[in-house]
């Protein structure tokens, strides 16, 4: 199995972790993930917000370097990714803009025709490889963890091509699958504040409090996240909100493939578990599923 | 005009012309005149006439007295949908003294002027079917109807109360009626419903006594536990195969004294209880309810210990004092003969799973109107207490209405009944709680005798209204009140505002949907349906009830959501169909069967394998194809394939056929 | 009027779902080009190939048969029954160097107008595009090539061909 890997900035900078494990993971089911050469910014929202056909001409240049590679396409930043599907579903729609992407394309000496498909990693994991193949490579069981899976919402809404948009539940069935007990989470597609967190602060910062108080309610030992804007927010900010609600305890943030990773028995260097700031070692030994603190962790595959 | 003597090769003929303006409908789009004058001037047309009306009497008049003044023995109207105004026309020529089937009509409205915006072009488009139609109208034969006898007896699929209604009324006519139902009870879900709106009277009490007399009706053969599985036939003349499915009871010696359910093994339920919506429990052996009908006991086979396999002393047996418990009752078949038939399938309610921010599944507290129904019943499984899974009364109570219905998710359509029966709980649950009631509403459809001043007394009644499609019902708090509490979040679009409202209960208002089997049904009828899966009418407004098949009629929410008034209006109106099917006692065939031309039979056999009704056999002795035509019924499958040309169709004869394509192009 | 091609397409509807479906879209006042002349058929089945190829020789730039869905058809299997002549159709008439998208065959329930008006739109633009067919006007041509042609010499190659 082999995609076009589009990472986005956020993988190279905050979300190294996110990176550094799919990387990990995939590299231990022997899926390749082959950068594109020259990729660009995907706009984000803010480039869509502002002006929406260069908007889409700027996504549309790595939908057609990806098209080039005759591959699917593997974009793990939710925002990247939604940012994509909507620039191939507006090219669809709007036959006018279309025609400005591929002019402004063609100055570049490319093409896009449509083709290409944008899968993200839960995607490429649950169906292209398939949760059933992936319970076969599991080193150590997560028995006994007890996750929060949060997809954001970008990453499913308006709608998305592989679950339900408001309760989707292929990262539940994944990690279930690896051993996890998956809380009861309806929180799980709701909004993180995304950039409000930065902008305006209080707004932002009581959103991730929502989120991150419903997950201590129902015991979860740990968020998994798929976007990387959604772990910074809720992992970075706890200090700052537990201040404002002091109700709210420290629970570890992670990546949903870090947690893969660890019940592939990958090292935890090479899943970046050393990047984060509220650790989750901690949880895993007391869950049995990391060796004691002294003792050697179950080591393969890296 | 001097005419120019034309023929067909064996008699002169003579064609009237007429083309209708249908006010402006045709003639604001088509120059009708124009194409009037245009067909004057082809060959074999006498007269050639435009006509504000065709339809009326005065247009149908002209085509009569046209017809004895100038002699006219070939009739074409271009005007409306043949399938609205053909026999319309065709009487009016048979009326004027000449063969019925000497006639054509020609769609130039639904075909041409309503959908086309080009005057120029939409008037040469109707120049070309109208010369299709001259064309073609020359070869046309004196036809005659063959009359077939009606059997004097109907069928009702489905003894919902459009079934009940619909039997009672050919019964009092003293029709023989076979009336099957699918469930061991007739019924259907006006037998869940505590209360009918808007009025409030007891649905129990109007029903029951309606059952009661079905039951014990000699004119009415009930059939429960039973389904339809094969029709065939047609008008006035269908066969029909019922299955019985195994009761495990002898029907004919349970007299109903129930001593089997008390003794069975099972002390207490072990099964959901369908008709309570799985909110209570009951026996493997068991009644739907108090005043089934027929008073007989079902044995579940999936919930006996002994019908599977398992080792039971069955007690239920040996308590039975006339031994009518019979575990090795098979299904059974009964092949009935039936003039006619009415479908009363109903509908089932919209899964509110399938709307997941709603939480039904999820969360105890949310339930369905029809669970509700349940709830506020006194023979109800908490007897008539409206009370949550963990025993509290409710003090606040959300209805929300639109579930599953006027959504471009699910369900695009308004299912008419669910504003008026939220209402109806509303009142109830406040009456039987006191609890304090917000409905949700997109617009209140309150359209009916006495509806809109129920809605106003429920605003007297001090029920709160939010006008707003319910985002999400959850049960993550923000705040102290929201603690413990389903928070129901809408953005109130009169305040112009989200809210946030906490409640102890959640009724979702589910809309009303085709039910599942509803494809299978309609094939077995051979009737249409609309695009969202209910039974197609043949007309909207002016045949309600008929359908594409002559003798199959449609009453009830199987053909669209509606209430219960509407319901039984529309079954007495397909109860009189069929009476009148009965009483005219003959059905007249159309004659568009086929036949064989023995001269030309070579006897190959090709068209018997093709005909799907059997109705082609070969005479050995002649070594020719015969078409029965009976049991012909005008496909036109076998003319298309007979190899030698020897099979002719009535009114779709080869030669009237090519005519039309040769005419309708010859117009450039 | 504008100088566009308007195709002539004959169409061969169904009585029970297809030419309900054309009334259901006159009713709804949907707009569709005026392009297609309808002769009904109380089945697809009904529909003869000679009948697809009279309408071509005589001046049709394509032929639209409408039946309803497999399964549902009034008379249980007509529609089926025409779709493997229409399938021979196709072959023959890509011999005879006539497009095979002149020839369609669309399965429209009688609850379908919208089908039917995107159905005869796509197809007027498809002819449109391919231009008119003129088989009348061939057919004057190559009678008159015959005429001057050694009739015996032609026939004889003919039948070599066929064989």
């Amino acid at each position: 199995m082999k995609y076009a890997y589009y990472p986005g900035c956020s993988l190279k900078a905050s979300g190294k972790a996110f990176e550094e494990s799919l990387l990990a993971v995939c590299s231990a089911l022997e899926i390749e993930l082959a950068e594109l050469d020259d990729w660009n910014c995907c706009g984000a929202t803010a480039y869509m917000a502002v002006d929406e056909t260069k908007g889409a001409a700027l996504a549309s240049r790595n939908l057609a370097l990806a098209e080039q590679t005759g591959l699917d396409m593997a974009v793990p930043c939710a925002g990247c990714y939604g940012v994509l599907l909507k620039a191939q579903a507006m090219q669809r729609k709007y036959p006018r803009l279309a025609d400005q992407v591929s002019v402004g394309l063609k100055a570049g000496g490319l093409t896009y025709g449509g083709r290409v498909r944008v899968k993200h990693p839960l995607e490429i994991l649950a169906m292209d490889f398939g949760t059933k193949a992936f319970r076969s490579r599991v080193k150590v069981p997560l028995k006994g963890l007890r996750v929060a899976c949060y997809y954001g919402c970008r990453l499913v809404r308006p709608e998305s091509p592989f679950d339900d948009s408001h309760d989707p539940v292929t990262m539940d069935n994944l990690l279930k699958s690896v051993g996890a007990r998956i809380v009861d989470y309806t929180l799980k597609s709701k909004c993180c504040g995304g950039s409000l967190t930065g902008t305006i602060p209080e707004v932002g910062q009581n959103l991730c409090y929502q989120l991150l108080k419903e997950a201590q309610r129902r015991e979860a030992d740990v968020v998994a996240t798929a976007c990387p804007l959604c772990q910074f927010n809720l992992e970075c900010y706890q200090k700052d909100i537990a201040r404002k609600y002091t109700d709210l305890k420290p629970i570890p943030v992670v990546y949903f493939t870090q947690l893969l990773g660890a019940s592939l028995g990958l090292d935890p260097v090479a899943l970046g578990f050393p990047r984060l700031i509220v650790p989750i070692e901690p949880i895993l030994r007391e869950r049995g599923i990391m060796a004691k603190a002294g003792t050697e962790p179950a080591k393969a595959g890296v | 005009m001097e005419h120019e003597v034309h023929t067909n090769g064996k008699e002169e003929v003579r064609i009237g012309f007429y083309i209708c303006h249908c006010g402006s409908n045709i003639g604001g789009t088509i120059d009708v005149a124009a194409v009037a004058d245009y067909v004057r001037t082809l060959p074999g047309v006498v007269v050639s006439k435009d006509y504000k009306y065709m339809c009326s009497n005065a247009g149908q008049d002209m085509i009569v007295e046209d017809i004895e003044i100038n002699r006219l023995n070939r009739i074409v109207v271009a005007a409306c949908s043949p399938l609205l105004h053909e026999k319309t026309f065709r009487s009016a020529t048979h009326k004027g003294g000449i063969n019925p089937f000497f006639f054509h009509m020609v769609n130039i409205r639904e075909h041409g002027s309503w959908v086309h915006e080009d005057k120029a072009l939409a008037t040469e488009k109707a120049k070309a079917v109208a010369r299709g139609a001259v064309g073609r109208v020359r070869f046309h034969k004196a036809l005659e109807k063959r009359k077939e006898p009606v059997t004097q007896s109907v069928l009702i699929v489905g003894g919902g109360i459009a079934g009940i209604q619909a039997a009672q009324t050919l019964s009092n006519a003293g029709k023989k009626v076979y009336l099957v139902e699918r469930e061991p009870t007739i019924g259907g879900h006006m037998a869940l419903f505590d209360k009918t709106f808007p009025t409030l009277d007891c649905a129990a009490c109007i029903l029951t006594p309606k059952m009661t007399d079905i039951g014990s009706d000699p004119n009415i053969t009930l059939w429960s536990y039973a389904e339809v599985v094969d029709v065939k036939g047609y008008v006035g003349n269908f066969t029909a195969q019922i299955r019985h499915k195994p009761r495990y009871i002898k029907e004919d010696l349970c007299v109903g004294c129930l001593d089997c359910i008390d003794n069975c093994v099972f002390k207490q339920g072990n099964t959901d209880d369908e008709f309570n919506q799985s909110l209570s429990k009951r026996k493997p052996v068991y009644i739907p309810f108090p005043q089934a009908v027929p008073k007989l006991v079902v044995i579940d086979p999936e919930a006996c210990t002994h019908l599977n396999g398992g080792k039971c002393e069955q007690s239920c047996a040996t308590a039975c004092e006339r031994d009518a418990i019979d575990f090795n009752q098979k299904e059974s078949f009964d092949d009935i003969e039936v003039g006619t038939v009415i479908v009363t399938t109903g509908f089932k309610t919209f899964d509110a799973a399938r709307k997941p921010l709603y939480g039904y599944g999820r969360y105890d507290n949310v339930y369905t109107a029809l669970e509700v129904e349940r709830l506020v019943t006194s023979s109800g499984p908490t007897g008539g207490e409206v009370v949550l899974r963990d025993g509290r009364r409710p003090k606040t109570v959300a209805i929300v209405h639109c579930v599953g219905s006027r959504d471009h998710q699910t369900n695009r359509w308004c299912s008419r009944v669910c504003c008026m029966y939220s209402l109806k709980l509303a009142h109830l649950i406040k009456e039987h709680t006191g609890a304090e009631v917000f409905n949700f509403y997109i617009d209140m459809r309150c359209a009916g005798k006495g509806y809109e001043e129920f809605y106003e007394r429920l605003l007297e009644e001090g029920n709160r209204f939010v006008r707003g499609r319910v985002a999400e019902v959850t049960d993550v708090p923000v705040s102290a009140e929201e603690e413990g509490k389903l928070v129901v979040k809408v953005e109130d679009s009169l305040a112009g505002f989200v809210r946030r409202i906490p409640v102890d209960m959640v009724v979702l208002s589910t809309g009303l949907e085709p039910r599942q089997d509803a494809s299978n049904v309609r094939r077995m009828f051979n009737i249409s349906c609309s695009s969202e899966g209910f039974f197609l009418e043949r007309h909207p407004k002016l045949a309600p009830i008929s359908t594409t098949t002559d003798g199959v009629f449609i009453a009830g929410c199987c053909q669209g959501p509606k209430d219960i008034p509407d319901t039984v209006a529309q079954a007495g109106f397909a109860a009189g169909e069929a009476m009148a099917l009965l009483d005219k006692g003959f059905v007249e065939m159309e004659p568009m069967t086929s036949f064989v031309n023995e001269e030309l039979c070579s006897g190959c056999k090709t068209c018997i394998g093709l005909c799907p009704f059997s109705a082609i056999t070969r005479d050995d002795a002649k070594e020719v194809a015969v078409i029965n035509p009976v049991l012909c019924k005008g496909c036109g499958v076998c003319v298309a394939a007979c190899p030698s040309g020897a099979i002719t169709q009535n009114l779709f004869e080869d030669c009237e056929i090519f005519a039309e394509i040769e005419e309708v192009l010859a117009h450039a | 009027m504008p100088n566009v091609f308007e195709p002539r397409i004959l169409a061969f509807f169904c009585n029970w779902c297809t030419y309900t479906a054309a009334d259901l879209a006159g009713v709804s006042r949907m707009k569709y080009a005026p392009t297609t002349r309808v002769v009904r058929v109380m089945c697809s089945g009904r529909v003869d190939p000679q009948f697809v190829l009279s309408a071509f020789a005589k001046g049709a730039d394509g032929v639209l048969i409408g039946g309803c869905h497999p399964g549902d058809c009034h008379y249980l299997e007509g529609n089926t029954k025409f779709l493997r002549r229409f399938r021979m159709l196709k072959r023959m008439l890509a011999d005879l160097g006539i497009e095979p998208e002149r020839l369609r065959l669309e399965w429209i329930s009688a609850s379908e107008g919208d089908r039917l008006r995107t159905v005869v739109n796509e197809m007027t633009e498809q002819i449109r595009a391919l231009g008119p067919l003129h088989m009348p006007a061939h057919f004057k041509e190559w009678d008159t090539e015959v005429l001057v042609e050694d009739l015996s010499h032609d026939r004889e190659e003919e039948v070599g061909e066929r064989v």
